[in-house]
């Protein structure tokens, strides 16, 4: 086992498309890191490039102490798992496991053993006999995993694997993956554009745009502090509500008159976004305390919450996360006020974070 | 390229026609295609029937007029004639059919080992002006032979390829590693590189994942297409008059060309050659068609 450490690292394709622009990770020893990113962003570059199986044009990559640069795949002693499951076509599930153990050279009764484990562990024992093309896409998932974890390595990679899986069986995996590397401690990159998987799998979070790290952090940051504008647009379903705002005595104000508790040390003479979370928002009845006049546009009801699109005036409409319990009809005359504590603040022309 | 008639058949019938008048107009055209059809294979087959009959007529009916067509007495003098030569021991025709089992065999084999490395390379890595590369490969086969022929007849001389069997297999060899570029790229294509990846986090190196994971999917492809580069070989014929003189050297081709010319000639040996010449190209095809069907239906492989 072994923390990566990647440092300004960048790779251009030799058609010049620039992937990934000087991306710096320090991925501890046993962490579970997740790559998280709208399609293209170079999510893929950087972990193929972390395997070996692509050469970045600069910046360094260690696996452990090891300086893996100039090292190939093989010896990195890393194992991926692909979107596409990669599993060898004309091999049994058994064979499919035990080959990465033959290639090391094992003892035949060592690799028995191990491919016997780790189809305990993923279960697979029905399916050893059969081969990739009469496994279901759950099936060649699991046997996708077991073959990472047959050779204990001391990195898993792991490229969107469950994007090709339902919605039920991939909330299964994704619990299933996480209890695993617990179990095992072995430091994984598991690499998403799934928000929820992000924030549900990992132990930090890398949110990357256009080859460029946008910010790091626990989920818990990630989701209450975004970095920059593309991050609180991003994070969150539905994502944060960005309101222009002013500074006035004392309060941040939007143009909708909604009043918001200011954070401290905003700048002056700035254009000034507030991100603020559905949840940090409450529909009253009209002329609540604190609160101002809005209207709902419409509602969503989703079971145990409802989102409730409001229009107060200002220049873009707020989306509201209330408690199935209190309902407003669309159109209806409401009260929209602030219940939060002090929301980001964003500078418009930068799209950075300044408060 | 049966392949393309077929394609060309199926792809017949409309989409937008309600299925009433589609059946009818289909009932028309099915009519209408079987006759069509019928004039073909009659005016495609009967040259080829035409030659297996003479292959077992007695001379006499050969230049029988009218033409007897079924009346005729059975005869395999002629297959004799091809294989045992006059005064005994093997005639010059079945020396000319050895060397063109050799001849196109060992330029099938080259081709193909030479060329399925080279489309794998194309497909996997990023080369330098690869389109530019690939248009140049394949432009070498745009001129025919008999363009070539002759610069190719003067360095020869200079290299004492001439009459020389070694001289052939190089010449075949060169037109077909293009070919099989092409072809084999197509199919590389089609085999994601993740098993390759995959292989070499496993602890191969980058052949061994080649040869190991990619080459066992590529065999059907690689069997359609050294069926192709046989077959060119086997029915070369400009090149094989040119650069051959000898009985010893000369492939099948030429050497039933021989056969006609001078003042008689013996049409039923000339049929029977042609017959046992047109046999193993049709065996083979036959023998590999489920790999030829699969070779040009690969990309509809579920991935
Ligand atoms: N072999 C290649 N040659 C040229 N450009 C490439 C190559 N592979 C990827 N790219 C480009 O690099 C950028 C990043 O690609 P990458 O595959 O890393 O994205 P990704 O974040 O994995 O996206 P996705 O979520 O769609 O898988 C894209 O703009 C892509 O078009
Ligand atoms: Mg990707």
């Amino acid at each position: 086992m072994a923390g990566i450490e990647v440092t300004t690292l960048h790779k251009r394709y030799p058609d010049g498309t620039v992937a990934v622009e000087h991306v710096d990770l320090s991925i501890g020893d046993g962490e579970l890191f997740v790559m998280l990113g709208p399609s293209g962003c170079g999510k893929t570059t950087t972990l193929r490039a972390i395997a070996g199986l692509e050469r970045q044009t600069s910046g360094d990559i260690h696996i452990g102490d090891t300086l893996v640069n100039d090292l190939p795949p093989a010896e990195r002693d890393i194992a991926m798992v692909f979107q596409f499951y990669a599993l060898y076509p004309h091999l049994r599930t058994r064979d499919n496991l035990a080959f990465p153990l033959r290639a090391e050279g094992l003892p035949k009764a060592e690799v028995q053993e191990r491919v016997d484990e780790a189809a305990r562990l993923m279960r697979l024992g029905p399916l050893l006999d059969r081969r990739p093309h009469r496994l279901s896409g759950g099936e060649q998932q699991r046997v996708a995993l077991a073959r990472a974890l047959v050779r204990r390595p001391r990195a898993f990679l792991m490229d969107e694997p469950l994007t090709n899986l339902d919605a039920e069986l991939r909330a299964d995996m994704r619990t299933e993956i996480k209890h695993l590397q617990g179990e095992l401690g072995t430091t994984m990159v598991y690499v998403t554009h799934d928000q929820v998987e992000a924030m549900s799998l990992g132990h930090r979070i890398a949110i990357l745009n256009k080859g460029r790290v946008e910010q790091i952090g626990t989920p818990l940051e990630v989701y209450d502090r975004p970095a920059s504008l593309f991050c609180a647009a991003f994070i969150g379903s539905p994502p944060m509500n960005l309101i222009e705002v002013e500074v006035a005595d004392g309060k941040l104000r939007s143009q909708g008159g909604l009043v918001l508790t200011p954070p401290p040390g905003l700048p002056r003479d700035r254009r000034l976004v507030a991100g603020v979370r559905p949840e940090a928002l409450e529909v009253t009845e009209p002329g609540a305390e604190g609160s101002v006049p809005a209207r709902v546009v419409s509602a969503e009801w989703l079971g145990d919450e409802i989102i409730y699109v409001v229009d107060h005036g200002g220049q873009r409409e707020v989306r509201v996360r209330m408690a199935p319990t209190v309902r407003f009809a669309a159109d209806a005359p409401v009260g929209l006020r602030h219940t939060g504590g002090p929301p980001p603040v964003y500078d418009v022309d930068t799209e950075e974070l300044v408060a | 390229m049966a392949v393309s008639v077929d394609e060309a058949v199926s792809a017949g019938p409309g989409r937008d026609h309600t299925p009433s008048r589609r059946r009818r107009g289909g009932r028309g055209r099915s009519v209408l295609e079987v006759a069509l059809l019928t004039v073909l294979a009659v005016v495609m087959l009967f040259p080829v029937l035409w030659m297996i009959e003479t292959s077992i007529k007695e001379n006499r009916d050969v230049y029988a007029i009218p033409a007897k067509f079924f009346d005729f007495k059975v005869t395999l003098d002629h297959f004799k004639d091809v294989f045992a030569g006059s005064g005994g021991g093997r005639s010059a025709l079945s020396v000319s059919f050895l060397n063109s089992v050799v001849v196109a065999g060992v330029s099938t084999a080259l081709a193909t080992v030479l060329g399925v490395p080279a489309a794998w390379a194309y497909s996997r890595f990023s080369v330098k002006a690869k389109k530019d590369q690939l248009f140049f490969i394949l432009s070498t086969r745009f001129m025919p032979p008999v363009v070539v022929v002759i610069p190719i007849f003067l360095m020869y001389r200079q290299l004492g390829l001439i009459d020389n069997k070694l001289g052939l297999i190089l010449i075949y060899t060169a037109f077909n590693v293009p070919f099989t570029i092409w072809m084999m790229k197509g199919f590389v294509d089609e085999v994601p590189a993740e098993y390759e990846d995959a292989a070499m986090l496993d602890g191969y190196t980058r052949l061994q994942a080649f040869w190991k994971f990619t080459l066992p999917l590529l065999l059907p492809g690689i069997a359609a297409t050294a069926v192709f580069a046989l077959i060119f070989s086997w029915n070369e014929f400009v090149f094989a008059i040119f650069l051959t003189s000898s009985d010893s050297v000369r492939t099948a081709p030429p050497a039933i060309a021989g056969l006609i010319g001078g003042t008689t000639i013996d049409w039923g040996l000339v049929a029977a050659a042609s017959v046992v010449f047109a046999l193993p190209v049709l065996v083979f095809a036959y023998l590999v068609r489920k790999h030829l069907v699969a070779g040009v239906t690969l990309g509809a492989v579920r991935r």
